[in-house]
């Protein structure tokens, strides 16, 4: 199980990552390998307005369902499309190419109250 | 020497020389069969050919005439053509392909894969009810409208209720007509209410249905016996909740026994206790959910009264309800005035009914099946069947207890659920059971449901299932048990024996393909 | 009891094995004041020669001597023995849903098969594995377009089967969705302007007959226009799918849902019931869909093979967020219709389309001579409303001749001009000419 040092996590299994004055949002690869075969994945428009814990998207693998909640508050300023046609791009590459949005946060400072890569790996393994 | 045969000796020799040893014989009595290959309809035949006689066309004016041109199409293309043989040996070959109660044990918990009497279909297809149309007068379908007023009455009885809808299409159609029932009883008291609450282990249509009412689910734990317990209900119970949705036994095959005390606090409040008789087998003739405390129950014929599952349906979905509620049940009613029966299907007669529910009458081919089970089996036969379905599902308990884990100890009626707890350093989990009885020539139990238990494997033998059956089906869980830990690759490549192996949903969900087009290919 | 095969000696054995001194013994877990004392009040047993001999009492009640002119939602039509020969071989009659797919390939085949079916009559895209009846997917198309569109006003023509409206206003009772109703002209045509009104940017559909329920061809790629004009979608509901054999499939006219019954192929009238609904729709709208989809896949040695399939919009895996509660569907009267497509085919729908149209014919000839007129001018395919004086008296006079007459329209258009008259008949190709001559002579009296 792979759990990268530049990420912050939510208790959802979503990381965030800073680009710029934009935040990267995502799967972990504990909730991808939880999911299974990832076979669909629902993301918002660009300049949707995402809520801090609230859902901004689905993920379905062919025998369940996971709402995606958003790490930060904001606006959505970028949305990785080509999921829809690779959806296995999140099982293959949870952390780079399988990226889900991009966030335009509303209060950056948020993000402290997310878990660091040491905190995220101790709650994983807390719930296996 | 004319030899129009072309048989040599040296070909039964090099028959008898080369053969693989037989497969052995899966406990199931399954071996592998010759099946045969076949295409899609819409990949065979030749242009021009047509299974059906038909009378000629007259011939003559055009006698769409009056139509728009741009309304209209000559013929459709894509349709197959085929003779009637080529026809006939198309679905002879896919039936083959398919495993029904039919041809071996079908422990499908909680659909209650009991025998489907062929009597039943007979009556079905005699033309007085196959050939009867929905508009009929009144006076042209008396024995049909008699044989619904018929089974309403029974239908209470054996549940224990006051009146009975034959409306709804299917279990879970039911379950929409019995929550809108209970919403109409509230809205007449001034409010509709806003929740429902619903234990874990139940079906997924219970939120569904709820949440199609506009009512918000609270799910409600079960407690470590598998119980709801009373204290779980009372916390979450208010005047907001129009309704708690139970099924007993349960889908853990266990019976609620608080349910005097659970329907007392749901009462107290206001609110309504919803029954879904999905499992209704268990109780035939030794108790009644209308004595229990429920207020609404849904039948499911296919399941309780041997309707035929057909591959999917069609079900029947029939509602009993006690008096405070009869007046919101859909039309139409059927009624008895004097020796002649009619049906009631204008609002005006009965102003409190939710509507209609679905078109006509009800699936009334259903009925008349059903009504043949109870006129078989009579007061006793029904007994016997609840005790026997209990007698079964305990002996499966019985003959598999220790090999695998039975993760509540609490009494079983119709079902028991295992889990695949015991398997678990063998690497071997519930799927794979599963597929391997398919080798031994059985149909799996339901798996991974309910929800509650990981891993779940639900039996649900029925009564129509011999002993031998039981003890073939357990010798097969067994053996399955044992190669797991000697072989668990073997159990992991099953099934070996049907046309088909272990499918990939993956691909079908990634890049669906739900239709032919000329040219289809799935890659 | 002979679906009982327990002998004495295996009870006792069995509860030995379990510890079970008795069999109310196995009920321990009910408790006592909640167990049935008594036998249950229901009559006693019969064996089999009584069974039958009690049934063809009840089915003889029922006068079904001659084929009913009485259609409006049910139709009577020729099925082929083979159909019933198919459709009882146990593999099939007695599998349930496909949840093990390797050993459910014929059930999963046909249904493949089905929803081809669906789609080259419709016109559309994908179909789901089927539905209750044409009235409940009628209003299932309903909620998907306030899913789709998130607007909540559903625009419904009169001329639409008056069951389908029904059970859709009880469907939306609980949403609080409106449903506004639009008038047809003279013609038996949904009124286009009053159409155009009624359609605004608050209404997720536009929901019609093809054809209507007056039996009346609707102007669909009009309908259409004008729903998406108003960026709502349109809904073709039909209930007599023969007409599908001769009227353009409603996708191909604009249509984004078509749902209805395929009652007609291969399926007796049953006194209205079980039928196989069906709901088919654009390819965008797939994951919105109700119901079970059946799709193509792969098994691991890469041989083709059918599966159930996007399953996580179902209750079972979705529970309260699901597209619809539905769970078992219609599967047998499916596989009755998609049999008698297969047999009918391409050459044998056309034929039977057309023999429909000429019975028609036959039948407003005849009943143009008993003086007869249809009461809307509107073109129809095999179904027709006529103005026969009084309705109700022609349909209790011919129940005593052993005829279903028709549907008087009053029942359910009690505000119609002419409505005393207005009966709605069929005619397919099982009236033969000479009873729809003898039929029309006794309409006249």
């Amino acid at each position: 199980m792979d759990f990268p040092e530049d990420l912050r996590y939510t208790r959802e299994h979503e990381w965030a990552r800073k680009k710029g004055s934009s935040f990267v949002v995502g799967i972990t690869d504990f909730a991808q390998s939880q999911l299974g075969d990832v076979v669909y994945v629902e993301l918002p428009d660009v300049g949707d307005p995402v809520k801090k814990g609230e859902s901004f998207g689905v993920v379905e693998s062919t025998k369940a369902v996971s709402e995606l909640f958003a790490p930060l508050s904001g606006k959505v300023v970028e949305v990785n499309d080509p999921l829809s046609d690779a959806p296995e791009t999140v099982n293959e590459d949870p952390y780079e190419e399988g990226w889900m949005i991009v966030i335009a946060p509303s209060d950056p400072k948020e993000l402290e109250s997310l878990m660091d890569a040491k905190a995220y790996r101790a709650f994983v393994e807390e719930q296996e | 020497m004319a030899n129009p045969t072309g048989w040599k000796p040296s070909m039964e020799k090099d028959a008898k020389g080369g053969g693989a040893a037989l497969e052995p014989t899966g406990a199931g009595l399954a071996t592998r069969g010759l099946a045969h290959e076949e295409p899609l309809l819409f990949e065979r035949g030749s242009t021009g050919r047509s299974g059906v006689s038909l009378p000629a066309p007259a011939g003559g004016a055009d006698p769409a005439a009056a139509i728009p041109a741009a309304l209209r199409r000559d013929a459709v293309e894509g349709l197959p053509e085929i003779s009637e043989l080529e026809a006939i040996r198309h679905f002879t070959r896919l039936s083959s392909w398919n495993h029904g109660i039919d041809t071996g044990f079908y422990p499908l918990g909680s659909c209650t894969m009991k025998y489907n009497p062929k009597s039943s279909e007979a009556l079905a297809r005699l033309a007085g009810f196959a050939n009867l149309h929905p508009l009929a007068p009144a006076e042209m379908a008396q024995g049909a409208l008699e044989l619904m007023w018929r089974l309403e009455r029974a239908l209470s009885e054996i549940a224990g209720f006051d009146a009975t809808t034959l409306s709804p299409a299917a279990g879970a159609h039911g379950e929409l007509c019995g929550l809108m029932v209970i919403r109409a009883y509230h809205v007449a008291r001034g409010n509709p209410r806003k929740k429902v609450l619903i234990p874990d282990t139940a079906h997924g249509t219970n939120p569904a249905s709820s949440a199609l009412n506009g009512y918000e689910v609270v799910q409600l734990a079960s407690g470590p016996d598998g119980r709801l317990h009373p204290e779980a209900v009372a916390a979450a119970m208010d005047e907001d909740v129009a309704a708690i949705m139970l099924t007993n036994p349960n889908t853990l095959g266990i019976f609620e026994s608080h349910i005097q005390e659970i329907a007392r606090i749901v009462h107290a409040k206001g609110g309504l206790v919803y029954g879904d008789g999905a499992n209704m087998n268990a109780l035939l003739g030794v108790a009644r959910p209308g004595d229990m405390g429920f207020d609404v129950i849904q039948y499911n014929l296919h399941k309780t009264f041997a309707t035929p599952h057909g591959g999917g349906g069609p079900g029947s979905g029939p509602v009993a309800v006690k008096a405070a509620l009869a007046p919101f049940l859909p039309l139409p009613a059927v009624v008895k005035d004097g020796e002649t029966y009619r049906l009631v299907s204008d609002p005006k007669e009965r102003p409190q009914s939710v509507g209609r529910l679905r078109e006509f009458w009800g699936n009334f081919a259903m009925f008349v099946r059903a009504w043949a089970l109870i006129r078989e089996y009579g007061p006793e036969g029904l007994a016997q069947t609840g005790r026997l379905a209990v007698l079964n599902a305990n002996y499966v308990r019985a003959l598999l207890r220790g090999t695998y884990h039975l993760p509540y100890e609490t009494d079983s009626l119709h079902e028991v659920v295992f889990d695949d707890a015991q398997q678990k350093e063998t690497g071997v989990t519930t799927m794979d059971v599963a597929k391997r009885l398919i080798d031994h020539g059985f149909h799996p139990p339901t798996i991974y449901f309910p929800l509650v238990v990981h891993g779940a494997i639900m039996i649900e033998p029925t009564e129509t299932e011999s002993k031998e059956t039981l003890e073939r089906f357990a010798d097969a869980m067994r053996a399955i048990a044992e190669e797991a830990k000697a072989d668990p690759e073997a159990v992991k490549a099953a099934p070996t024996r049907p046309i088909r192996a272990r499918l990939d949903e993956t691909r079908a969900a990634r890049k669906p393909v739900l239709r032919w087009r000329p040219g289809m290919k799935v890659e | 009891m002979r679906y009982h095969p327990h002998t004495p000696e295996d009870v006792r054995a069995m509860l030995d094995a379990v510890g079970a001194k008795s069999l109310d013994d196995l009920f321990r877990s009910i408790p006592q004041p909640l167990r049935l004392a008594r036998p249950l009040d229901v009559p006693p047993a019969l064996d089999e020669i009584s069974l039958f001999a009690e049934f063809r009492r009840l089915a003889g009640r029922n006068d079904v001597a001659h084929p009913p002119f009485a259609g409006a939602g049910c139709y009577p039509h020729h099925v082929p023995p083979v159909v019933d020969q198919l459709l009882l071989r146990g593999e099939l009659f007695t599998a349930y849903t496909p949840y093990q797919p390797e050993i459910s390939q014929g059930t999963l085949q046909a249904l493949f098969e089905w929803q081809t079916f669906v789609c080259l009559l419709t016109g559309m895209d994908v179909s789901n594995a089927s539905m209750y009846d044409g009235a409940t997917a009628t209003a299932e198309a309903a909620l998907m377009a306030t899913r789709l569109t998130g607007r909540r006003k559903i625009v419904v023509s009169a001329a639409l089967h008056p069951e389908y409206r029904k059970v859709l206003a009880t469907y939306l009772r609980s949403t609080h969705d409106e449903v506004a109703t639009v008038p047809f002209g003279a013609d038996g045509r949904t009124d286009l302007a009053a159409l155009e009104e009624a359609a605004d940017g608050e209404t997720a559909c536009v929901i019609a007959g093809w054809p209507n329920f007056l039996g009346v061809v609707e102007p669909l790629p009009e309908i259409a226009a004008v729903a998406r004009k108003a960026g709502a979608l349109t809904v073709a509901a039909t209930a007599e799918a023969v007409a599908l054999g001769a009227l353009q499939a409603p996708g191909a006219l604009g249509a984004d849902v078509a749902v209805g019954t395929f009652q007609s192929f291969g399926n007796p009238m049953s006194f209205g019931g079980p039928s196989p609904g069906f709901f088919a729709t654009r390819e965008s709208n797939v994951r919105q869909m109700p119901g079970r989809i059946c799709g193509a896949t792969l098994d691991k040695h890469g041989r083709r093979g059918f599966v159930l399939t996007l399953s996580t919009r179902e209750q079972h895996i979705r529970r309260e967020k699901a597209t619809s509660n539905i769970c078992t569907n219609s599967g047998l009267t499916a596989l009755a219709a998609t049999i008698h497509l297969a047999l009918l085919g391409k050459k044998g729908l056309a034929r039977l389309a057309r023999l429909n149209l000429e019975r028609a014919a036959l039948l407003r000839e005849a009943m143009a001579r008993a003086g007869c007129a249809p009461v809307f001018s509107g073109p129809t395919f095999n179904e027709a409303v006529y103005d026969v004086g009084d309705a109700e008296a022609v349909v209790t006079r011919l129940a005593k001749r052993g005829i279903v007459a028709g549907a008087p329209l009053a029942r359910w258009y009690p505000d119609l001009p002419r409505a005393k008259g207005a009966l709605l008949c069929v005619a397919t190709e099982l009236h033969s000419p000479e009873l729809i001559e003898l039929f029309a002579k006794s309409v006249r009296g």
